[in-house]
């Protein structure tokens, strides 16, 4: 690991995430999260979903403004490709959330980043979604997610920058273990 | 008044030591040293948790020369060697006769609450009034188990490594073995070689070897410094206290026991249990970089070695620098286990060790049942604690580092005690009942 008082600049405020960090050691109830979405059916198997307002810090918070997401199927499922499929947007989020963790801890450890991109696959039986096989399951059979990443650091550091990444990463948590859902209709 | 002796009289000491293991111990041979009146209290018999709690075939971890306590140490001929039970028993009992502790066995500490300018402590025998007390009861009192156990199927037995005693009171049949630190593996190992095939269920782990070029990983340890390196040297102490164990064994032949020789005898590796759904045991998808971080880790420490042989100039004396196999991993682990298909006979819980404070009625405890604590100097004045992971030092929960971390707190706690005495203080006749 870098240990040297060099200058590291990869855009992340590290001094404010471990401010909050020991901040909410100290007071682990603004540590309690909600995340929310909304989505609209457009048509077909065209939906749009947006996240503005989530909760933290022991109140409403904010975006600075909506965003949106369109979803659908591409036109091999007859659908008209409005946007990405849901599953992709999984993998973009995987994606991202190992990216900021990469780009966090890299400057943690006074590690300069050059350029950091991935590319993922999740491979998928469709068997399942369409009810051919009850055996096949929906989801996907695994995830590959494969990183090149420029830095200034040797590759085991590197290495190691990808392990923590996972660590701490919300998303691979998700894919990675089981998660209670409950969906209603009011 | 009438002196009364027995039940209703509390006898007074200066200080009681909870617990006569190694720590204890180590704690009554400072105090002796510093001339403060004392009592060691011990629910059993003096090394008490190694009789009751520890399966037949267990040997220390550490090689016997590390075992090195104030005014004691190994004199036998086997230094390298690993004590079983009975040898590691016999060699705490020898110690508390050499320093002739003044151990009172089966005694039980069913309270403990500041009296006065001092402490009340309640015991099966009666009771004591002093005016410090240290915890050395340990870190290991009862094992952790998680949540998801109460959903394990009836028709699978299950047992914590406090109740594990050897493989032949188990089923024929698998075994499920939940974590892979230093307790996991050693039992998944004799398991497996019992015939009965174990499925390791691997979360975060501390992967080394036991021996690296020819030295103990031990010695090494020792020797470059790192086991004593301090509590307020590390960047995140919290982190560094709930490390979990050293995958090793103690054994004649010095075998390492890491994942890898553990699937080379055919011990099935699985992610960490995260659920049990409808007798479905379910399993995070998180081994590969679990192995990854646990590989990394490892050669970080060997990188800290080998610099530090360099500069020691002993890279002629043993052998030449090297790097293990990667930890081998099936490109998809099942995550999936069906309880109720008869594979699995027998659930291990190698998930840790709490340790019990229900009779500590002193507020130190936070809301994950810890005592706070600098160093081992308790929040509460004149309470210590003694005897768990990282304390004072990277060695505080080995058997070799009691020793440093009770002569520190008996310093601390000798001038607490002549603080307290050159100040007038009146609510002493609230004790001179």
């Amino acid at each position: 690991m870098a240990t040297t008082d060099k200058q590291v600049d990869n855009g992340v405020k590290v001094d404010a995430l471990l401010g909050a960090r020991e901040a909410l050691t100290k007071a682990p109830q603004a540590a309690k999260f909600t995340w929310r979405a909304t989505c609209k059916w457009v048509n077909g198997t065209h939906s749009r979903s947006t996240v503005q307002g989530f909760y933290g810090l022991g109140e409403e918070q904010k975006h600075k403004t909506e965003f949106a997401f369109d979803a659908d199927h591409p036109e091999i499922f007859a659908s008209e490709d409005k946007g990405a499929t849901p599953v992709e947007l999984v993998l973009a989020g995987l994606a991202s959330c190992l990216t900021a963790g990469i780009a966090s801890v890299a400057q943690l450890r006074k590690i300069q980043l050059r350029s950091v991109s991935a590319t993922l696959e999740g491979a998928m039986d469709i068997q399942g979604i369409l009810g051919i096989d009850s055996d096949v399951r929906n989801g996907f059979d695994g995830n590959k997610v494969t990183y090149k990443i420029d830095a200034d650091a040797s590759p085991s550091d590197i290495q190691a920058l990808v392990a923590q990444s996972q660590k701490r990463s919300a998303v691979y948590d998700i894919i990675t273990n089981p998660t209670n859902v409950t969906v209603e209709v009011q | 008044m009438i002196l009364r002796i027995g039940t209703g009289a509390a006898r007074r000491t200066t200080t009681v030591v909870i617990g006569a293991g190694h720590s204890g111990l180590a704690m009554s041979w400072c105090l002796a040293q510093r001339s403060i009146d004392h009592v060691v209290l011990e629910r059993g018999e003096v090394a008490n948790a190694w009789r009751t709690e520890r399966w037949d075939s267990l040997r220390l971890l550490t090689p016997n020369w590390q075992s090195r306590l104030p005014g004691y140490g190994y004199e036998g001929d086997d230094p390298d060697g690993f004590r079983t039970m009975p040898e590691t028993i016999a060699f705490i009992e020898r110690y508390a006769d050499v320093i002739s502790a003044p151990v009172r066995i089966n005694t039980s500490v069913t309270s403990v609450r500041r009296c006065g300018d001092g402490y009340r402590v309640k015991t099966s025998q009666g009771e004591w009034q002093c005016q410090t007390v240290v915890l050395a009861t340990g870190a290991c009192n009862t094992a952790q188990i998680p949540a998801v156990a109460d959903a394990v199927p009836s028709a699978i037995a299950t047992l914590t490594p406090m109740q594990y005693r050897n493989p032949g009171e188990l089923a024929d049949g698998g075994v499920l073995v939940v974590g892979a630190s230093a307790t996991g593996t050693q039992i998944a190992d004799e398991l497996h070689r019992s015939g009965r095939p174990v499925t390791l269920a691997v979360g975060e782990h501390v992967r080394v070897p036991r021996v690296y070029r020819g030295r103990d990983i031990q010695w090494w340890m020792d020797a470059a410094g790192v086991l004593d390196e301090r509590y307020d040297e590390v960047d995140d102490i919290i982190r560094a206290r709930n490390v979990p164990s050293l995958q090793l064994a103690g054994s004649a032949e010095r075998r390492t026991v890491d994942l890898n020789a553990l699937t080379s005898i055919g011990v099935k590796l699985i992610g960490r249990l995260v659920g049990i759904d409808h007798g479905k045991a379910q399993f995070s998808g998180s081994l590969r970089n679990q192995c990854a971080l646990a590989d990394l880790k490892m050669n970080r420490l060997l990188d800290t070695i080998d610099r530090w042989a360099s500069e020691s100039g002993l890279d002629d004396e043993v052998g030449p620098p090297h790097r293990f196999e990667p930890t081998v991993v099936d490109a998809s682990p099942p995550l999936g286990i069906d309880l109720a298909s008869g594979g699995i006979r027998t659930i291990i819980w190698a998930t840790g060790f709490r340790p019990d404070y229900s009779w500590l009625d002193v507020p130190v405890i936070d809301p994950k049942g810890r005592v706070r604590h600098d160093g081992g100097v308790v929040e509460a004045p004149g309470l210590y604690l003694l005897g768990m992971p990282f304390l004072r030092r990277r060695k505080s929960s080995l058997i070799d580092g009691a020793g440093d971390d009770a002569r520190d707190l008996s310093a601390h706690l000798a001038s607490y005690l002549s603080n307290r005495t050159s100040v007038p203080r009146p609510e002493r006749q609230v004790l001179g009942r």
